[in-house]
């Protein structure tokens, strides 16, 4: 483990100790929802810090496209990993705040829609990768791939959107002024920069291996 | 001119072949009345659900048959190595992107044409006296098909398994044109005027923009061996 | 042009993974000439066509056609460069002249029908121009091939075992159109397994054996049974 590493691992940890005591410690307790509400903590900001993955992928499929360096390549497929990885706890950790909440694990409401689709084009992504063995050709597919799957994003959502919504309207990302108190703005940004400092633990980790797979299989 | 030139020798090509093979237009046009009867086993003689479920129904009968006839796009490049042949042409590969999706789409084009009217016979559906929007619409929706559906074909050409890879990457990529699709056609069967759903026209409009300019800018590497 | 030799291969490596199929080959051919690249299956000698053809990238040395680097300016080298492989490129539903059409406009090539029969008359294909190309044998779909070739006009022409497949009297054919192109000063780098016919035109003969080049010198004078001794001796050397 590079040193790195080891600092960036260590400010996750740190920073997702805060978040979590700021969870239960400073934001405040949810009138209706009762505490199931503060897994919020774990699925905000875990959407947005997917978001950002896939953001890495497409800026990585890029560049290896213009000069097929073999670094661009595994970036773009650590971050489509972690990306997909945290996906999944979006979608878990929705499914376990629903269930209380509206009474249902899944609805086809337009954000869980879009987020499912988003989980099906990076997961295909890795299936992909997983089926091509020469690791030029395996890059260049993949590439297309993530820039297609991140050019596609806004297009799925405007239309998930249009087509349903039961879904809280967009407090972070919506274009009205957010309507969030001070405690629960400040907790969510805690935990956000957390997750955020996860991810880039988890993505320079995952570039070791698949560094150190290179060079000891070839 | 010379890229629209070989664009059209591409098209021309593609569309020679088939008329003279007529392969994937009849292996479609019996797929297309076999689905027919699998939706009529599925949903049986309810007329009220199969109208109501109709644009849904439509929908995927192109999108299956799409399927179909897309993984099929490349077939005759892989026989005696013109892939190859493609790939050592000078210049802009894009042309023969864009050449091969025009193909791809009229082909679709073609069996939607042949579902349509196998909808009207068989299940005595009125496909709405506005023959103009349904075009608009299902001519926008299947453009993206086609745009990505080529792209996809030409990646997963070479890959192992590529029958099963090819339908999981392009219909994720595809679900916002789906939805899109079918609110449209619903409208427009209802007798809707294309205004109602502009905004669904110009998402279609901008999906396929997108998959467009991706598929020229990187066909390029997706034909590299 | 003695600086720019048509076909330049220096110190050309390439390895698949840890796979090394040729390790350190050098070669040149000048106009007018024709190198006849000979060695076991797995030698490497598609290789080295397909890296000329761009194709393929070199994992170190270069690879140069008129002076061209393959692996830098290949669009240059492809505009140089004539391909006649295993497959032969040719769509089974068209007929020769609508095959040609095709490759001509996608090539930039000359594309008027005179251009194309005139092609096609070269290869002896212009009474079944319009036929599909379905119901030609190996040895015609071969000369349809070669047809595109003559369309084309390269400098350089890169065949793989160009007589395969053919039979004695399309071999002859083959050898006739190969000598008046060399005739014109193009280069030709061929490979081959067989030493009688195979040889064909080739001018000298290069032995490729587990990636390397074991021999390399001018056929004048050599018998096929010589040349079958010398493949022997470095074939069972090499490695």
């Amino acid at each position: 483990m590079t040193s790195r590493e080891r600092a960036l691992g260590w400010l996750a940890g740190l920073g997702l100790t805060a978040g979590l005591v700021m969870a239960f410690g400073v934001a405040p307790r949810e009138a209706t929802q009762g505490n199931v509400q503060r897994i919020m903590y774990l699925h905000v900001p875990a959407i947005l810090v997917a978001y950002l993955a896939f953001g890495v992928v497409l800026v990585a499929s890029v560049i290896y496209l213009w000069g097929r360096a073999a670094g661009a390549d595994r970036l773009a497929h650590a971050s489509a990993e972690v990306g997909v990885v945290f996906t999944g706890i979006n979608i878990a950790t929705g499914a376990i705040w629903g269930k209380p909440t509206w009474g249902t694990w899944w609805t086809w409401d337009a954000r869980l829609t879009s987020t499912a689709v988003l989980f099906l084009v990076y997961v295909g992504y890795l299936l992909l990768r997983g089926m091509v063995d020469e690791p030029d050709r395996r890059a260049r597919a993949a590439a297309v791939v993530g820039i297609l799957g991140a050019a596609n994003i806004p297009i799925v959502h405007f239309s998930v959107k249009w087509w349903r919504a039961l879904h809280q309207p967009s407090t972070i990302l919506g274009p009205e002024p957010s309507p969030i108190a001070t405690p629960i703005a400040a907790t969510l940004l805690v935990n956000w920069i957390a997750f955020t400092l996860l991810f880039a633990y988890l993505l320079t980790a995952r570039m070791e291996i698949a560094r150190f797979e290179e060079t000891h299989a070839g | 001119m010379t890229y629209a030139r070989r664009t059209w020798i591409v098209l021309w090509k593609d569309l020679l072949s088939e008329r003279r093979s007529k392969e994937t237009l009849n292996a479609l046009f019996f797929f297309a009345l076999l689905l027919l009867f699998l939706f009529q086993f599925a949903l049986g003689a309810d007329r009220e659900r199969l109208t109501a479920a109709l644009p849904g129904l439509l929908w995927l009968g192109f999108i299956l048959s799409g399927l179909v006839g897309l993984g099929r796009a490349f077939l005759a490049e892989r026989e005696n190595d013109c892939w190859e042949g493609l790939l050592l042409v000078p210049g802009d590969k894009s042309a023969i992107y864009l050449g091969k999706v025009a193909g791809n789409l009229i082909l679709m084009l073609l069996v939607e044409a042949i579902l349509l009217v196998l909808f009207a016979v068989f299940f005595d559906v009125d496909l709405g006296a506005h023959p103009i929007r349904l075009i608009v619409v299902i001519g926008l929706g299947t453009l993206g098909f086609a745009a990505v559906g080529t792209l996809f074909a030409a990646m997963t050409a070479h890959v192992r398994a590529r029958e099963v890879l090819f339908p999981v990457l392009l219909l994720p990529v595809q679900v916002p044109v789906l939805l899109g699709a079918v609110k449209a056609t619903e409208a427009v069967l209802l007798g809707e005027p294309l205004g109602a759903v502009g905004h669904w026209l110009g998402l279609l409009a901008a999906a396929d923009t997108i998959y467009l300019t991706v598929g020229v800018l990187t066909f390029d590497a997706v034909l590299e061996a | 042009m003695a600086a720019n030799p048509p076909i330049q291969v220096i110190g050309l490596r390439k390895a698949f993974g840890a796979h090394v199929v040729l390790d350190d080959v050098s070669l040149e051919v000048r106009p007018g000439e024709a190198v006849a690249l000979v060695g076991p299956n797995g030698a490497g000698k598609t290789t080295v066509l397909r890296i000329l053809a761009t194709l393929l990238r070199p994992s170190r040395g270069t690879a140069r056609v008129a002076g061209y680097d393959c692996a830098q300016e290949t669009e240059r080298v492809r505009a140089h460069v004539g391909l006649l492989a295993h497959g032969t490129w040719v769509y089974e539903d068209l007929t020769p002249l609508e095959n040609l059409k095709f490759w001509a406009t996608l090539g930039g090539l000359p594309r008027g029908l005179d251009a194309l029969h005139g092609a096609l008359a070269a290869v002896d294909l212009d009474r079944v121009a319009d036929e599909r190309v379905r119901t030609f044998s190996l040895g015609m779909k071969r000369r349809l091939a070669l047809a595109r070739v003559v369309l084309a006009r390269p400098p350089v022409l890169l065949l793989d075992e160009p007589h395969a497949g053919l039979d004695q009297r399309a071999g002859k054919w083959l050898d006739g159109h190969l000598g008046g192109f060399k005739a014109a000063g193009g280069a030709i780098l061929m490979t081959t397994h067989s030493f009688g016919r195979g040889l064909g035109v080739a001018d000298r003969i290069a032995i490729l054996t587990a990636g390397r080049l074991a021999f390399d010198a001018p056929l004048h004078g050599l018998t096929p049974d010589d040349v079958r001794r010398l493949y022997e001796l470095h074939a069972e050397n090499g490695g």
